[in-house]
């Protein structure tokens, strides 16, 4: 199966990317445009029946750094 | 005393550090391999800067898990002295040997310059020859030097007395900022006070060659 895994920065940490990018946005001309936060999102190929919990393992131990960043699962 | 330079793929201080610290008094200095176990027989481990494992994923994330580490993180508990430089400090922060993580610069670029930082403590075995307040030239390299701690975890290295570099101007005063760290903080040290991690690199700042010596001060603190 495939998951994807997405890594966002918590919203207490700055994030000067997402920032500039939400300017950028502006600059196109369309206003209204709130918060930008820019993360990554990590697919992983991985045996039908692995654990729930192994996967949460691996994204919290390696994928995210839980000090600065959240993460969330999906099954693709 | 005898340090450890340990190596990493895509380490690029490696060098610079192994030469200021086989120059010390009564000092040698060798590398070991991120593949290494051990860490016996040295007295001080430096974590130095670069790119480790190309900054995949997140600065330090990948380095967290060399074998080494192991042995790093038994020789800290032990109370042995340990320094991690630019890089070096984001896997100590990565590996939680120091709380805290560093993320991008506030202003994108990557910062490349001289900077002034504030001893804030001298007591540690990394600042103990400095003076309190006394201000130092050294030189910064990063992107992702912006150093990020929850509120309770930076009250807690306030009133700790871990706070032990600060960026601030030629006159030792607080307001510059190169990265938009919280609290301008550009060196800290674990509770136990024998792991320093630091953006600043030191072992730039040794010879007269190279515009200013301070960063002698680090490393002349730690042979006592």
């Amino acid at each position: 199966m495939k998951v994807h895994v997405t890594v966002l920065p918590k919203p207490s940490v700055l994030d000067p990317q997402g920032s500039a990018t939400a300017e950028a946005i502006r600059h196109l001309g369309i206003a209204g445009v709130g918060r930008v936060r820019i993360g990554k999102m990590i697919e992983l190929e991985l045996p039908d029946a692995t654990p729930e919990e192994e996967i949460h393992r691996i994204s919290r131990d390696l994928l995210s750094n839980p000090v600065i960043e959240d993460y969330s699962i999906a099954r693709a | 005393m005898k340090f450890a330079v340990l190596r990493f793929p895509g380490s690029n201080c490696d060098q610079d550090c192994l030469h200021v610290l086989s120059g010390l008094p009564n000092s040698t200095a060798d590398y070991v391999w991120h593949k290494d176990v051990s860490l016996s027989g040295f007295d001080a481990v430096v974590v130095p800067g670069g790119f480790s494992y190309g900054d995949y994923l997140r600065c330090g994330a990948i380095a967290r898990f060399s074998p080494i580490m192991g042995a790093l993180k038994e020789f800290a508990a032990a109370g042995g002295p340990v320094i991690g430089i630019c890089n070096g400090f984001q896997i100590l922060c990565e590996s939680g040997l120091l709380p805290g993580a560093l993320v991008r610069n506030k202003g994108l670029h990557f910062v490349c310059r001289h900077q002034h930082v504030r001893v804030e403590t001298t007591r540690s075995p990394f600042t103990r020859k400095a003076t309190q307040g006394q201000v130092l030239d050294l030189p910064i390299a990063h992107g992702e030097g912006c150093y990020f701690a929850d509120e309770a975890a930076l009250a807690r290295l306030d009133r700790e007395d871990r706070v032990i570099l600060r960026y601030c101007t030629p006159n030792g005063k607080r307001g510059e900022n190169p990265n938009g760290s919280c609290a301008d903080i550009a060196g800290i040290c674990n509770e136990q006070r024998n792991v320093f991690g630091l953006m600043p690199h030191p072992e730039r700042a040794c010879d007269e060659m190279l515009g200013s010596t301070d960063g002698r001060t680090v490393f002349e603190s730690l042979l006592g």
